[in-house]
């Protein structure tokens, strides 16, 4: 059930080597692309498909692609963002390590509608592996004329390269990214100027997600308008989710964005439902930086309606009452799990990635991380939570780039919505190291489907 | 003793350094520190660091800031196997904390310390990207997944089967 425009192939043996994935209808779409259609047209079709930024942010792609500045004489450059390392998010990584040929396929498509001749694909360090298998599907690609000069005899020349990186969640900010490919620190730069204009060695650039330029092969192939038939609203497509945590079935799935988040967990098709026969306790469904959200409003809206796995319905009630779709990495907690111990756990992981150009940020994810580690410790006070909650406040939207926010927005959320639990550690300091809280706070059963 | 890369590595330093365009150079440095470190013993001393500075033309200072950086890049000796476990959210919830608690028994090690026989370093790390096969650890290259107290045994053994084989 369910369209695979991406995964469809996922399984076929030797899907990662060229001649099978040539064999079984590869680059038939960078064909259609490069000898058939003008670039204003690919970049027509981006924009009908709808298409939003597959990282996290959710930002327009053809959008994006059409603020790249076109100066007389000076390069431009693609770059893809395959720096994955949001918590939770590991779809890049399959996309990558099992179809490297789509992703080949999406950027040589996007390189030439954006006037690349020199594109690289910035991936994460850790990802030693994936790496090599993409060098050799470029070797591949290279050797069988789709990569390299005059590419299909048109007179576009363009190269990928892979850059890999060291170690550093904040490169997966683009501007931070662009300074990391320059071989310097990852501080993220003050935007304006955007990228678009003054990018990857000040030359008009523009930093995509690994799935968002996948995208572009099914779209070229089908047509933007088709492809924004698939889905609902403002969430065109299919959406990869890499689910994790307490759940029976972790992995990578590709859904079509209309089926519910109840259905998305419990269902064998998906997840398969808790594990251990445990209760659902609560979810972060986009990746550690999007707000947590209890069981009771994960699976419905604050007004009682049904939750979707789609970036409006996820966004549904705001950081009040709802979440965000993010990166897609969607994980499950079950009535074991500490609260606390999980905020305190990502607390002391954006400490570690903050690149400390920020004060608020700097300072602030060093603070927090020691006032949860003394909740957790049941050594808390009961200023602790207002005083958390403040600095929270003060990270938020007073920094360079969107790091503060995602350190700060978790916190908020465990906050508003386990507040009990919180407060639960301070009064019972000893009860709090040996016991768990559970699902003592909800005051409506949580539903589970019969 | 003088670090510096032999035919080979000075071959895949070109290579590396011909990804970027005429006197962007610098661009190589993730990578090239990369390959130092790989070939001189899985870590950065200063006097590799200066090396890389001089074969890139840039200041040793450009080099300092990028290696204490980025946490790949080790300043202290390792073993010849650094075990890093992740660390995280979705391995915490999986259950990375008594994996991390075995192997610092098993080894008899803190997390950042080498085993006595310098074979194993413990090495606790952030997200991975190996959510859903927690609990989880990378050693050189390769990922270890879905780990279990038996599962640690085994690895153990492996390698220091590999280094006797290799003697």
């Amino acid at each position: 059930m369910g369209v695979k425009l991406l995964l469809e192939k996922a399984n076929v043996p030797g899907i990662r080597t060229y001649d099978v994935y040539r064999r079984e209808g590869g680059y038939v779409a960078a064909e259609k692309a490069l000898k058939e259609m003008s670039i204003e047209s690919i970049v027509e079709e981006v924009k009908k498909s709808g298409l939003r930024g597959r990282g996290g942010a959710g930002f327009p792609a053809g959008m994006k692609w059409s603020f790249i500045a076109k100066p007389e004489g000076v390069p431009r450059h693609l770059v893809c963002n395959a720096d994955e390392s949001e918590p939770g998010t590991f779809k890049d990584r399959y996309l990558m390590e099992f179809l490297p040929h789509l992703l080949l396929e999406g950027l040589l498509i996007s390189s030439f509608a954006l006037g690349s001749n020199d594109t690289y694909i910035y991936i994460r360090g850790e990802y030693a592996w994936v790496a090599d298998i993409l060098e050799e599907a470029i070797i591949e690609a290279t050797k069988n004329g789709w990569l390299g000069k005059n590419i299909l005899g048109t007179g576009f020349d363009c190269m990928v390269h892979v850059h890999r990186g060291a170690g550093a969640y904040i490169c997966g900010e683009e501007t931070a990214l662009i300074e990391s490919l320059e071989g310097k620190r990852g501080n993220p730069r003050i935007k304006p100027p955007f990228p678009a204009i003054q990018g990857l060695w000040m030359r008009p650039t523009v930093v995509n997600n690994v799935e968002t330029l996948a995208a572009i092969v099914p779209i070229i192939k089908m047509g933007g308008e088709e492809y924004a038939k698939i889905g609902v609203g403002r969430s065109t497509g299919t959406k990869l989710i890499s689910a994790c945590g307490n759940i029976n079935k972790p992995g990578v799935y590709e859904i079509d964005m209309t089926i519910s988040v109840e259905d998305f967990i419990y269902s064998d098709e998906y997840c398969g439902g808790i594990a251990n026969g445990k209760k659902l306790k609560a979810c972060i469904p986009g990746g550690s930086s999007v707000p947590i959200l209890p069981a009771n409003l994960l699976l419905k809206t604050a007004k009682g309606e049904t939750r979707y796995m789609n970036y409006e319905s996820l966004s549904d009630g705001g950081f009040a009452t709802g979440s965000m779709m993010g990166s897609g990495g969607f994980i499950v907690l079950d009535e074991d799990q500490c609260i606390v111990k999980n905020t305190l756990t990502l607390a002391r992981f954006y400490r570690h990635e903050s690149c400390g150009q920020c004060s608020p940020c700097r300072e602030g994810t060093g603070w927090m991380e020691k006032i949860l580690q003394k909740i957790e410790l049941g050594k808390g006070e009961t200023s602790d939570i207002d005083l958390l909650w403040d600095i929270q406040r003060k990270i938020e939207g007073n920094t360079i780039c969107p790091l503060g926010d995602a350190a700060a927005w978790p916190v908020a959320a465990a906050i508003r919505h386990f507040r009990d639990e919180f407060e639960w550690h301070i009064q019972n300091r000893e009860l709090s190291q040996t016991s768990n809280f559970g699902l003592q706070h909800y005051a409506d059963p949580i539903h589970v489907p019969a | 003793m003088s670090l510096q890369f032999n035919n080979e590595q000075m071959t895949e330093f070109n290579r590396l350094v011909a990804h970027y365009p005429e006197g962007k150079q610098k661009s190589a440095l993730l990578p090239v520190l990369h390959l130092a470190q790989d070939n001189f013993g899985g870590w950065l001393p200063t006097e590799a660091m200066d090396y890389v500075a001089s074969l890139l033309k840039i200041e040793p200072i450009e080099v300092y800031e990028v290696a204490t950086f980025y946490s790949m890049y080790n300043l202290k000796p390792v073993g010849k196997f650094v075990f890093e476990v992740c660390k995280t959210g979705p391995c915490m919830v999986s259950g990375s904390d008594n994996i991390i608690a075995y192997i610092q028994k098993q080894l008899d090690i803190q997390p950042g310390e080498t085993t006595k026989d310098g074979m194993f370093t413990l090495k606790l790390v952030e997200c991975l990207g190996a959510c859903g096969y927690a609990p989880m650890m990378q050693v050189g290259k390769i990922y270890r997944e879905h780990l279990t107290k038996e599962k640690v045994d085994a690895i153990i053994a492996e390698y220091r089967m590999q280094v006797v084989a290799q003697n």
